[in-house]
């Protein structure tokens, strides 16, 4: 029973990314009917926003203090932080640990930016165009940001630790009476995405924008005929679902260290997960998400890896191929989406 | 000729003119020159022009004429792979029984494969394609160790059985691939004044085979069956409508070009007896649509020109490091000299991804016919240019 429920803890931090990842790029291909392979690239940019703020708040001067001493007995010098200098060794101290979770704030604007530049520079231009053609030059999109990342932070993962007292295990099952230890930050990322999907969807659900936005997507042409600027709406939903990804991305560092490449590794399984889930369904791809986060950590459980060895490694491909074959539409699919 | 136009023909002995004077074409300047580092005639690098080409064509045949768009191509090339180095451990090491089980190999899993990726089509077949190479990709990784070697890659040994040829030649080293005891390494020198130029029997073997499967998807191309592949690509519904099942001719084109790549892994082995898994890798796949798009997608030579271009561009803008270009702009003032230095420096040597990512982009942007149309843009424009100064000149010609 504890391996059981740890295993879907376990599952759930991954799933969470895949959620997040694959509600973003279901949000830009229910709005503007994009298939975005650039996606993995933007949780990478956004993984890398934390890396920077990180690297920002530890900016420091060197002072020379005389009160210490090396062993040559000369004076020391001391490296200290700009931010602990301004707002106090306390607080400073503090904000430098709290880097990962503040570097949410300079990630919103930063990923929105990205989104918008990214649809208006050149997605843009593709709408008419054949999916291929889509898949494509957001492929070509993604080669070059993943290298710009690689030129100016070199290739080897980058160790961005949480804060502190966010960074131990906590025992999960005291509450009832099992013992179930987890680190805590996992759990902070499950309980992150939780938020940021429920924020998604009640923005969609209760807000004017979101109102619009839904109607856009059952019937773009109305929508337009009704005399509302469908397009720019859209482009604000692109950025919205590039923030997504960037914030996933951002939490996800503690967890494991970002590279470069790490948004193509994210990539291939979130695109599963969205077919999975049904092309075009917001729940469908949050569920599948989780659903495939949780299944691949049962497979990796040892006694099942006994009984067919290898399984942790296919067990989501081979849940698409299963799903695609017997519910073409996914999970939760939406008819008339993609059906040519 | 041989069942084919003029045209094709024409294109047919212009690919077999630059494959076999490929040694001479791809070596222009003198080796002891400042500008040899561009060359490109060394046996290694035309091999793996060729290789690359038979590749392409074969993935052209599936997107250029069907128009299904296939992410896991890499996954049939690592088969072909494998499986060619297995015959050499255990059969003989002569290339020919090696590529045709991994020709015959890859055609198996093509065909399953391709029986069910192509239950669906656009964009869910490129995901079920892309699923199926990550799984084979993550397989040969961990649990088919025993097969593939996992990470160290499969290798020839010593102790190999071999059962038609030896485990091991006289001198106890490993016996090299041959082609009926003309060794695939076996390489013929021809110095003409400070030009050298390399005569690779590996080479002109992958040549030939080029010339052949190139030959042979010109009639492809041209034949009822190719005619129906691009009735696919043109409208798959109309074609259900009037009742054609198209499955059967989709899944043969699969197969086929999953065979072109098992091919082409064969001959990578061959050439090379090795095979790593990360030949299957999806970033693999990404190449070869790279290479066919850059070239011209169901174009006959695009993809062929595609191949050459990406491989020698991969080889040589790789190559170019910080002291190259120091030597190259050596002759501007210093400030200008270092500020272009760390201008270009991001695009070359380890930077190349990044000029093949933009490259990329620009041609799906403004080309998407690739290198084969922007050819034909120019020949197009200098006609026009010259029909404008004939009428200029008050001799106006009849229509055709």
């Amino acid at each position: 029973m504890d391996a059981i429920l740890l295993q879907i803890l376990n599952g759930l931090d991954k799933g969470s990314a895949y959620a997040l990842i694959a509600l973003g790029l279901t949000l830009i291909f229910g709005t503007l009917g994009v298939v975005n392979f650039a996606h993995g690239a933007l949780f990478m940019i956004g993984a890398f926003c934390a890396v920077t703020v990180q690297r920002l708040f530890s900016l420091s001067f060197e002072t020379i203090d005389e009160t210490q001493t090396d062993f040559l007995g000369n004076a020391l010098k001391v490296k200290t932080p700009y931010v602990e200098a301004w707002f106090g060794p306390q607080m400073g101290g503090a904000i430098i640990d709290w880097a990962v979770p503040l570097a949410i704030l300079f990630a919103i604007p930063i990923m929105v930016f990205v989104g918008y530049a990214m649809e208006r520079g050149l997605i843009k231009h593709f709408y008419k165009r054949p999916h291929a053609d889509q898949i494509l030059v957001t492929f070509g999109l993604a080669i070059v940001l993943q290298e710009v990342i690689k030129y100016f932070y070199g290739a080897n993962p980058i160790q961005t630790p949480a804060p502190e007292s966010l960074s131990g295990i906590v025992n999960l099952g005291a509450i009832i009476g099992m013992d179930i230890v987890y680190p805590v930050w996992r759990v902070v990322y499950f309980l992150f995405s939780l938020l940021v999907i429920g924020g998604i969807f009640s923005f969609l659900q209760f807000t004017t924008f979101g109102m619009v936005v839904r109607a856009g997507m059952a019937d773009r042409e109305t929508v337009g005929l009704l005399g509302i600027n469908i397009d720019k709406r859209f482009t604000v939903m692109f950025g919205i679902a590039a923030a997504v990804a960037g914030l996933a991305g951002v939490m996800y560092t503690p967890i494991n260290s970002p590279n470069y490449h790490m948004g193509m590794d994210f990539l291939v399984l979130s695109f599963v997960v969205v077919v999975v889930g049904g092309m075009g369904s917001l729940p469908g791809a949050v569920l599948a998400g989780f659903l495939l986060g949780i299944l691949e950590s049962f497979a990796s459980m040892n006694e099942i890896k006994s009984i067919i060895p290898g399984i942790d490694q296919i067990i989501i491909y081979v849940v698409a191929i299963i799903i695609l074959l017997t519910r073409p539409r996914g999970l939760m699919g939406r008819k008339g989406v993609m059906e040519d | 000729m041989l069942g084919m136009n003029k045209n094709d023909t024409r294109m047919l002995l212009l690919v077999a003119a630059l494959t076999m004077l490929a040694p001479f074409i791809l070596n222009p300047f003198p080796t002891d020159s400042g500008l040899a580092q561009f060359n490109a005639g060394y046996p290694d690098l035309m091999q793996r022009f060729v290789i690359f080409g038979i590749f392409a064509i074969g993935f052209n045949i599936l997107f250029g004429l069907t128009g299904y768009l296939s992410f896991g191509h890499a996954a049939f090339l690592g088969v072909g792979s494998y499986s060619a180095v297995w015959m050499f451990k255990l059969l003989a090491m002569n290339v020919i029984p090696a590529i045709l089980l991994s020709v015959a190999m890859a055609g198996i899993f093509a065909l399953l494969i391709g029986y069910v990726s192509l239950r669906r089509s656009g964009i869910y077949f490129s995901i079920l394609t892309l699923a199926f190479a990550q799984m084979s990709f993550n397989l040969a990784y961990s649990v088919l160790t025993p097969i593939t070697n996992g990470e160290t890659g499969l290798q020839l040994n010593l102790d190999d059985p071999r059962i038609l040829g030896v485990s091991q030649t006289a001198d106890g080293s490993i016996p090299v691939t041959n082609l009926f005891g003309l060794e695939m390494r076996s390489t013929f020198e021809m110095a003409v004044g400070p030009w050298a130029f390399q005569f690779n029997a590996g080479y002109y073997l992958c040549a030939l085979i080029l010339l052949a499967v190139f030959y042979l998807s010109i009639r492809i191309f041209r034949s009822p069956f190719g005619l129906m592949l691009k009735a696919v690509k043109s409208n798959q519904q109309r074609m259900n409508y009037t009742g054609l099942n198209t499955r059967p001719y989709t899944l043969a084109a699969f197969v086929i070009s999953g065979m072109y790549a098992g091919l082409a892994g064969g001959l990578l082995a061959s050439m090379d007896p090795l095979a790593g898994a990360e030949r299957m890798q999806w970033t693999a796949s990404g190449e070869v649509v790279l290479m066919t798009i850059l070239g011209g997608a169901g174009t006959l030579i695009g993809p062929v020109l595609g191949a050459g271009f990406i491989k020698y561009f991969e080889n040589i803008f790789s190559k170019i490091n910080e002291s190259v270009l120091h030597s190259w702009f050596s002759i501007l003032p210093d400030g200008l000299e270092d500020l272009l230095v760390t201008l270009v420096y991001p695009f070359v040597g380890k930077g190349w991804h990044m000029t093949l990512g933009i490259l990329f982009v620009l041609v799906v942007v403004f080309l998407p016919g690739g290198l084969v149309e922007g050819g034909q843009r120019i020949v197009s424009w200098l006609r026009s240019k010259k029909s404008d100064d004939k009428a200029a000149n008050g001799k106006t010609e009849p229509a055709e």
